[in-house]
Parts: structure tokens; C-alpha cells; sequence
């Protein structure tokens, strides 16, 4: 199998041809942040907090890491000024609906955000996929999908297959990075009872 | 008809057709665009057909309902061939005397000419009407010739003749060599080079590719497409199929939304008369060359005029995009390369193929070739399509064209591109249009909408509006899109509400760099652009509703109050009697005042205060004046008129 | 909506699962809304999981998920009709129904939705009532328009 060389952060990796720069970076121990990445899943790409640099043949552009595949030879700089500047947005941008979630308060303090900055809207779910998404593919239940779109984008349990299905499973419950994936169970509970 | 087995046999019918044509028979065609359908031309074409009928005339006289020419201010159109007679604003009780007087008597009435708002001259070619002098009309032109729902017509005026050209005399690889040398840009968004776009498909390795018309024109107040969809739906189709005889894909797709009904009509019409007659299916032409073209609908979703949303939508998915770092050409639908375009593109691809790539070079700008199609709408005075050659500027297609402002009143901006455009100011109406001049004027080409905006426009609401549009069509996938634009409506609406406060000018700065640089497709990545343009050329007023609590334009609802000035009060009574909220208190010669605590601003009494008194008046930022005494209300005197 | 209707609109399409919206776009404009059990029947026999059409028919504004009045009122806030006053329009289409955008009032005689461009920009602000387009509207002429609907 070919293998693609190229560097983060000044130190040179390996990786498979089509695999991801995330992957890539997990592998060789570097640290990326993202919320809405999970071995077991196809790339989502969109909390977008795993954006980094990617300098290829003398040109610098802003990439996704986890869906963004390796290139030979590429520079790749997890952080920089303006990198920071992003996540830190997105994060206080998260924290408008979950301001007291754990993860996020971990990687606010990292990047300096500000859990007020915004006007709050805590509606708890940051749309992150992860339980869609686990349920679908891993489990292949759909107990659990999207409704909407744009800011009215939520997710909702389909209630004949949740009733079934959910009581004995419950293993996207963790994955959740807020508490909210819990709540919105037990209210699909009540409204099924 | 059986079907056309050579492209001899296609010239040959062709010349058929017009055999039978005698071009001195007149023709009335009636524009039957959405416009003019709504302006009553439906009426005016069964009027037609029955005094033709009447008259005995329906031997020699062709009545047809035809595409939208673009003239919609002044619809219903008709134009009367072959002099090209061109009456506006025609009405079913005006046909009785067009057809005893200008059919039968080849006689021009007067009153039905379109008069130049300016000079007051009288036009009576459709050419000569100043709207059309300055347009190139080499895509348009056809529209208010050609029955949309005939094949023949669109024969009779060299159509299908590209495709019995390629497919003669010319190879794949050589079609798309005529449209690299053309150099044709994408004209639905963001004018990507066509040819480089096919080139990539047509080198791909996969045997299985794919062509398809973006026919999902979302942009509000933009109808270019709809214009040839419904109006030449065959030069769509017959571009269609020579992109696939050019990449090597056997399989076209529309994808056009369902809130354009006539055209999802018109187009399987189309299709289905193109396959009668072997113009497509198998072997077409008896070159050996297969194709299919299959119709879907959209289902409203503005996300989906992005390339990869509507593959998914194609698919049968929601319109989620997903990341482009391999493209569409590439890896497109179902995986496979495909060549996304949008409408006007293909319709331009008979004419290249036809007159060569080096022809379609010759109007324009360095770096944007051909004409452009413009819907010119909002205030202005011949709203309408508008086909100009790229490099004209700004100032001559809103002047010169769409004959400046109504009212009197003052330009003020110009809004291109769509929701994901800009704004551009009065100070750089000397642009000349292309792809590149307009994203340097921090907007956009797209495709192709040009919303003219007056005084009283106030420029922090148009960002508001243009953001509360992408918030409901953002598909909500990508956190930076859905809660940057959430914030960002949040705060700009708090600014035209007399809710701003210091420091939200750079809070939606920080918003937007994040948006623009992490979104995920090009939806998000230009969302910022209706603040960020207005921001730039419009700062002032940002401040002002910020700072003062004040709108310059006077539109902000909550920023301004109506006042009836006592001066000009003449006590007519019209507001008093229309007011829906009882806040008026006046009577028989006494001056009316306006109750601020009941007052809804709804701005009835502002539309019907008769123009001689103009007496209503919108304040922002300063007290209003107190209500005069009650001693002081009376109107001794009498009116000025009836002094005399 | 019978369900052999379903089937039938099932069967012209082919059955195949990338007609999933195609096949709801036809029973929305055979029926004017999205019943639970035709949703389910297409979700059968298309292979389909409930929350991918959940998605479907939330995500795109063709569909409705409920039962709409005897007359749409389409309201134009496309950029050519707002600039000339459409939010006043849609204040008083508001007004006048009593019901907000969209949504169907109880006695379903009135479903108000807005709409981003019907393409008669020469006419705006623009109200379509059943198909019907009223051009050069104004709150006043609005609220009587309305008034003739029975």
C-alpha cells in the first residue's frame, strides 16, 4: 500500500493514501479538537473545529482536518493566530446553547472564549450528529434523525422504532457532548406513554 | 413527422418547415411569461384567438403565446410580425380593434405604443424601444419568437442545427475544444471556466459520467432562468445533450424547482418531442450516439442550487452539501464525474457549437466573455430581463436601460448576485459588469439578480433581510453557517430595532471571518457578504442606528415616527378615515394629530396622504414636535385653491 | 389519501429509493399535505428508514406535514417586493387571516406561507392567492383582496 509522507506541526508523518489529515495527526499523537468526530463514523465535517493550515506547493489555505485527505508533501499547522481565532468563535458560538457543558468548557479555557459573548439560546444540542449518526450506522436502528433546517435544525427520536429499540441500546447516550441527548429521550418516553 | 435519421434528414425538415411558413403572414406574439400572465395576458391571448376565429382568419393568421422578451413593467406585450409592431399594456378590450386595424389594415395604433418616459417619443419596432436599444440579445431573442410548446418553431430558427453540426462533422473532443476557446464562465454562481469543468469529466476514468442542468434559481428576485425555461426550453436541451456528446455521458439531468410549474412542463414537453423526432434517445441522428434526459424536481430548498446539495438532493437525499476537496467533475453524482451547469450556460452552448468558440470572444471583457442575462428589478423604472454584453457598466444598464429611478427619487446602491452578493454604491456605478470587476467591488456575479435600491432603502435592513433569508436556508449541517448566521440575525435585527449597542459592529466582524473561512460550501463561506458590503460602502449607517437611534433612510419601523405636519395639513380627512389603529383625531377643517401612544406605524396615512399636501412625515432620531393646542387647530382660511 | 393511491404514485416512479422525493412530491400535490400512513407506505416499500423521510419532508418547504386551508395565500418577500414594502403586506395578510406565516387557521379556510420569488418582480409587492397573482399591492388593497374569499 503507498504510503504519503508530509509534515504537522514540523514533525513528518505517515499515512495510507485516503486517509484523513485528523486520523493522520490521531495516529501520530498529535491533538486536534473536534466534537462531532468518532472512530467508528464516516467523517461528518461539521462542528468544523479541526480546521488547520495546509501549505501545498507554497500556497496556505484553511482545511477541515477530518474530512480533508493526506497529500504527499503537504506543511499542515494545527494552530495559529487565526486558527485560534476561529475555534475560539465556534466555541463561544456552541456555548450559546450549552454554556455549561464540560467539553466545551475545556476547550474555551484552551482557546480563551468567552462563555457569554453571545446571546444564549440554550436549547442544550449542538448538532453535532453523533447520536444520529451512531444509530444509524453503527446500531442500524434510525431511532434517532434530523428534523429542519438552518436554525431550526433539530434532532428528533422517530417514536414507534425509540419505544422498541432504545431502552435496551442507550449507547449513544456518552457520545452525547452536552446533556442533552438524555433529556430529549425521557421526553419522547413521556410523550410515548 | 417519423424521426430524423441524419443530420441531412434534420436540414431537410427544417427547410420543410419554413416552406410552409410564408413569412409575410402576420404573427401576433403574445408574451405568456409569469409577468405578463399576471398582468392578464392569458385573457389577451384567448381574446386574440376568438376575434381571429371571428374574422376568419385563422388561415392565415398565427396567434402564439411566447417566452417572457423580459419587458415585464410594461405587460401584457404583444409584437405583431412580421413589421415587428410592439404594442405594452395591451388589454383584452384592445384586441378587437388590433385586429380590425393593424391585422387587417396594417394600421399602427397610436395608443398602444410604448412612449419614452423621457423624451415622450413614440416607439413602434420592439427594436426601437430604448429598454432593448442597449441589450445584445443573443440568448434572449428567440423568446417572444418561438411557441414555447413547439418543436417546429424552434427549428424553423436554426435550432437543433449545432447539434447536426457535432454530431456530422465533429468529435466530442473537437465540441469541447470550441467551448474552452469560447471561454465561457459558469453563469449561475461562480463562474468557473465551463470548459476546464467538462474537461476534467471527459478525462476522468470512469466509463459512467453525468450532465446536468441546474435549473433551481433560488436567488430571490432573480428570474433569468425561469425566462428560458419557460420561454426556450429547447436550446437548454439541445446544449444539454451536446455537454453530453462532448464529456461522453449517455444520461442528462434536469433539476428544477416545483415552484416553476410551467417550466417543469414545458421542459418534459420538450423532451418528449426531441426523443419523437431522434434529436434524443438512441443513436441520435444515426451518429451512434446515446442519450437520456431525465426531469426532477426540486423541492424547495435555496441550499440546493449548490452543486453538491442538489446531487444529493438528486439522489434522493436532503441537500446537505458535503466537502468539495475532490470535485463534482470528479466525483459527482452517484459518485461519478459529473458537469453540473446552470441554465443559461447550456442555453449558450448551441451558439458556440455553432459559431464557433473564437465568435462567443468577441463581446465582453478580458476576462468574461459573451452577453449576460440581468433580472433588473426593485426601484427602478423598466423593471425586466436585461441581456447585455459583459464589460457594459453599472450606470448604463440602470440608466440607459432601466431608465433610472421612479419617483424622483435619489440612487442610492445596486445589489448583485443574491443572497450572496453586495451591495455597490453610487460612487462605482462606472463598473463595468464581469465575474472578476464585481467580486472586487466586494460583490458578486451569481446569477444574475441586480435589485436597484433608492434613498429610502435603509442598507442595515437589506443585510438583515438577505441574513434572515440564509438563516431559513442555510441546511443547518456546519456549525459556523447555522449559529454564525443565527447571531448575526439576532444582532442585526436588534440594530434596526433601536436595540444596537457599541462594540456589535466588530462582534459581527469576528462572526463573519469564522463564517467565511470555516463554513463548509460556498452557502456559508459568502453568507457574510450582504453585511460585509454594506458595512464597507455604508458604515455610517450602521453607526447611525447604533449611535442615534436613527435611520437614514427612514424605513426602520421602529426607528421612526409619523407626524402630520400642521403646516400642510389641508384636514382632507383620508388618514383619519383609513388609519386601522383609531390614532388620528382631526375633523372638518381642523388640523389632524397623530396619537403616537395608539399609533401601530403601520404607514397607512403616510401612502394615502394625497401627494399636493404630503403633510405625513416619518422622523427618526429627533422628539417629535409636541401636538399643536387645541385653539390653534382650527383652519381659518381657506384653502389656497379656492382663494383665488 | 388511500393507500393504493400511494402505491400507484409508488409504482410510476419505479420504487427505486433515489426517487424517494419525486414520489413525495406527487403524493403532496395529489393530496396538499403528507399523511403519517402514506409516509409510512412509501417508507416500506422504498427500503427507506422513517427518519431519513422525517428529515425529507421537514427539510424541504414543498411538503407540509399537516392538513392546509382552502386557500394559500403565497406572500412575495423575494428582494425586488421586500425593498418595495412586503413586510407591510405580509403585516396585514397576517391581520387579516389572523394566523402568521406558515400556518393554517383552525376553520382551514387560510394558509399563509411566504415565498422567495414568484418571478413578477415588475408587479411587486406581489400576493398570489390560489395561483391567482395581485400585483402592486398595498396593506389597504391587501386586506380587501382577501375579504373575497369565502
Amino acid at each position: 500500500m503507498s504510503e504519503i509522507k508530509f509534515e504537522i506541526d514540523g514533525i513528518k508523518v505517515k499515512a495510507k493514501k485516503g486517509e484523513t489529515l485528523l486520523d493522520a495527526a490521531q495516529d501520530a499523537g498529535i491533538f486536534i479538537p473536534t466534537l462531532c468526530h468518532h472512530e467508528k463514523l464516516e467523517p461528518f465535517g461539521g462542528c468544523r473545529l479541526c480546521i488547520v493550515e495546509v501549505e501545498v506547493k507554497g500556497w496556505t489555505k484553511l482545511v477541515v482536518s477530518c474530512v480533508y485527505p493526506v497529500e504527499k508533501d503537504i506543511i499542515v499547522r494545527t494552530r495559529s493566530e487565526k486558527i485560534d481565532r476561529i475555534r475560539k468563535t465556534i466555541i463561544e458560538l456552541l456555548m450559546a446553547h450549552a454554556p455549561d457543558a464540560p467539553e466545551l468548557k475545556k476547550l474555551a479555557k484552551e482557546y480563551g472564549a468567552s462563555r457569554d459573548r453571545y446571546e444564549k439560546d440554550p436549547s442544550f444540542c449542538i448538532h453535532c450528529g453523533l447520536c444520529v449518526r451512531y444509530c444509524a450506522e453503527v446500531k442500524k436502528a434510525n431511532a434517532i434523525g434530523f428534523v429542519d433546517r438552518g436554525i431550526n435544525k433539530e434532532i428528533c427520536f422517530v417514536p414507534e422504532i425509540a419505544s422498541q429499540m432504545c431502552n435496551d441500546c442507550k449507547e449513544c447516550f456518552p457520545l452525547c457532548p452536552t446533556s442533552y441527548l438524555q433529556a430529549a429521550f425521557v421526553l419522547t418516553e413521556s410523550l410515548i406513554a | 413527422m417519423a424521426r430524423l435519421n441524419t443530420p441531412e434528414e434534420l436540414s431537410d425538415f427544417r427547410q420543410e418547415i419554413l416552406s410552409k411558413r410564408d413569412p409575410d403572414n402576420p404573427c401576433i406574439s403574445v408574451c405568456a411569461g409569469a409577468g405578463c400572465v399576471a398582468s392578464g395576458a392569458d385573457e389577451v391571448i384567448k381574446a386574440f384567438k376568438e376575434e381571429i376565429e371571428k374574422q376568419d382568419l385563422t388561415a392565415k393568421v398565427d396567434t402564439k403565446g411566447t417566452g417572457c422578451p423580459g419587458f415585464c413593467e410594461q405587460g401584457p406585450i404583444v409584437v405583431i410580425y412580421p413589421e415587428e409592431i410592439c404594442y405594452v399594456q395591451v388589454k383584452a378590450e384592445d384586441v378587437e380593434q388590433i385586429v380590425a386595424e393593424t391585422i387587417k389594415e396594417n394600421k399602427v395604433i397610436d395608443r398602444l405604443l410604448f412612449a419614452d418616459p423621457i423624451t415622450g417619443e413614440k416607439a413602434v419596432k420592439e427594436s426601437d424601444i430604448t429598454f432593448y436599444k442597449s441589450q445584445e440579445r443573443t440568448v434572449l431573442c428567440n423568446n417572444i419568437k418561438i411557441d414555447s410548446k413547439s418543436i417546429d418553431d424552434y427549428l424553423a430558427l436554426e435550432g437543433y442545427s449545432a447539434l447536426g453540426k457535432a454530431l456530422g462533422e465533429m468529435t466530442g473532443a473537437e465540441v469541447l475544444e470550441e467551448v474552452k476557446k469560447s471561454n465561457i464562465r459558469g453563469r449561475g454562481g461562480a463562474g468557473f471556466p465551463a470548459g476546464r469543468k467538462w474537461e476534467g469529466t471527459r478525462n476522468a476514468k470512469d466509463p459512467v459520467k453525468y450532465v446536468i442542468v441546474n435549473a433551481d434559481e433560488g436567488d430571490p428576485g432573480a428570474f433569468m432562468d425561469r425566462a428560458l425555461l419557460e420561454g426556450n426550453p429547447h436550446s437548454i436541451l439541445e446544449g444539454l445533450i451536446l455537454g453530453g456528446y462532448a464529456i461522453g455521458a449517455s444520461e442528462g439531468y434536469f433539476y428544477v424547482r416545483q415552484e416553476y410549474p410551467l417550466a417543469v412542463d414545458n421542459i418534459n414537453l420538450a423532451i418528449e418531442q426531441a426523443e419523437h423526432y431522434g434529436l434524443l434517445g438512441e443513436n441520435i441522428l444515426g451518429s451512434g450516439f446515446n442519450f437520456k434526459v431525465i426531469v426532477h424536481q426540486g423541492a424547495g430548498a435555496f441550499v440546493c442550487g449548490e452543486s453538491t446539495a442538489l446531487m444529493a438532493s438528486l439522489e434522493g437525499r436532503v441537500g446537505e452539501p458535503r466537502p468539495k476537496y475532490i470535485r463534482s467533475n470528479i466525483k459527482g453524482l452517484w459518485q461519478k464525474p459529473s458537469v453540473l451547469n446552470n441554465v443559461e450556460t447550456w442555453a449558450n452552448i448551441p451558439l458556440i457549437v455553432n459559431n464557433g468558440g473564437e465568435w462567443f470572444t468577441k463581446v465582453g471583457t478580458e476576462t468574461s466573455k459573451g452577453t449576460k442575462i440581468f433580472s433588473l428589478v426593485g426601484k427602478i423604472n423598466n423593471t425586466g430581463l436585461v441581456e447585455v454584453p459583459m464589460g457594459m457598466t453599472l450606470h448604463d444598464i440602470i440608466y440607459k436601460i432601466g431608465g433610472g429611478i421612479p419617483g424622483g427619487k435619489k440612487f442610492k446602491a445596486v445589489q448583485t448576485g443574491g443572497p450572496s452578493g453586495g451591495c455597490i454604491p453610487e460612487g462605482q456605478l462606472d463598473l463595468q459588469v464581469g465575474f472578476d470587476e464585481l467580486t472586487k467591488a466586494g460583490s458578486m456575479m451569481g446569477s444574475g439578480g441586480m435589485i436597484v435600491l433608492d434613498e429610502d432603502t435603509c442598507m442595515v435592513d437589506v443585510a438583515r433581510y438577505f441574513i434572515n433569508f440564509l438563516t431559513e436556508e442555510s441546511c443547518g449541517k456546519c456549525v459556523p453557517c447555522r449559529e454564525g448566521l443565527r447571531q448575526m440575525h439576532r444582532i442585526l435585527t436588534n440594530i434596526t430595532k433601536g436595540r444596537g449597542r457599541e462594540g456589535d459592529i466588530e462582534l459581527l466582524e469576528d462572526i463573519s471571518e469564522t463564517t467565511v473561512e470555516a463554513s463548509l460550501c460556498a452557502l456559508g463561506k459568502s453568507a457574510p457578504n450582504p453585511f460585509l458590503s454594506t458595512l464597507r460602502y455604508f458604515r455610517d449607517e450602521y453607526e447611525a442606528h447604533i449611535k442615534e437611534k436613527r435611520c437614514p433612510a427612514l424605513a426602520c419601523k421602529e426607528l421612526i415616527v409619523f407626524h402630520i405636519d400642521p403646516a400642510k395639513c389641508q384636514a382632507c380627512g383620508m388618514c383619519l378615515k383609513k388609519c386601522p389603529a383609531d390614532a388620528i383625531d382631526g375633523g372638518k377643517k381642523k388640523i389632524h394629530i397623530i396619537d403616537q401612544d395608539k399609533c401601530t406605524n403601520c404607514g397607512t396615512c403616510f401612502e394615502v396622504c394625497p401627494d399636493k399636501f404630503g403633510a405625513v412625515t416619518k422622523i427618526s432620531g429627533e422628539p417629535v414636535p409636541d401636538p399643536l393646542p387645541e385653539e390653534k387647530r382650527m383652519i381659518a382660511k381657506k384653502s389656497p385653491k379656492k382663494k383665488k | 389519501m388511500e393507500i393504493d393511491k400511494v402505491d400507484k404514485i409508488i409504482d410510476k416512479h419505479g420504487g427505486d429509493a433515489s426517487s424517494l422525493l419525486q414520489i413525495m412530491l406527487d403524493v403532496q400535490s395529489e393530496n396538499n399535505w403528507l399523511p403519517k400512513q402514506a409516509l409510512d407506505r412509501i417508507g416500506e416499500k422504498l427500503e427507506v428508514p422513517m427518519n431519513r423521510i422525517q428529515h425529507i419532508a421537514t427539510f424541504y418547504k414543498a411538503f407540509s406535514l399537516v392538513p392546509k386551508g382552502r386557500h394559500n395565500v403565497h406572500v412575495c418577500v423575494g428582494t425586488a417586493c421586500h425593498v418595495r414594502g412586503a413586510t407591510r403586506i405580509l403585516d396585514s395578510v397576517e391581520e387579516s387571516t389572523g394566523i402568521k406565516s406558515g400556518e393554517t387557521d383552525l376553520d382551514l379556510k387560510f394558509s399563509v406561507e411566504t415565498v422567495n420569488c414568484l418571478g413578477c418582480c415588475a408587479l411587486g409587492p406581489v400576493v398570489e392567492v390560489n395561483g391567482k397573482v395581485h400585483g402592486k399591492m398595498t396593506p389597504v388593497k391587501t386586506s380587501e383582496a382577501l375579504k373575497l374569499y369565502e
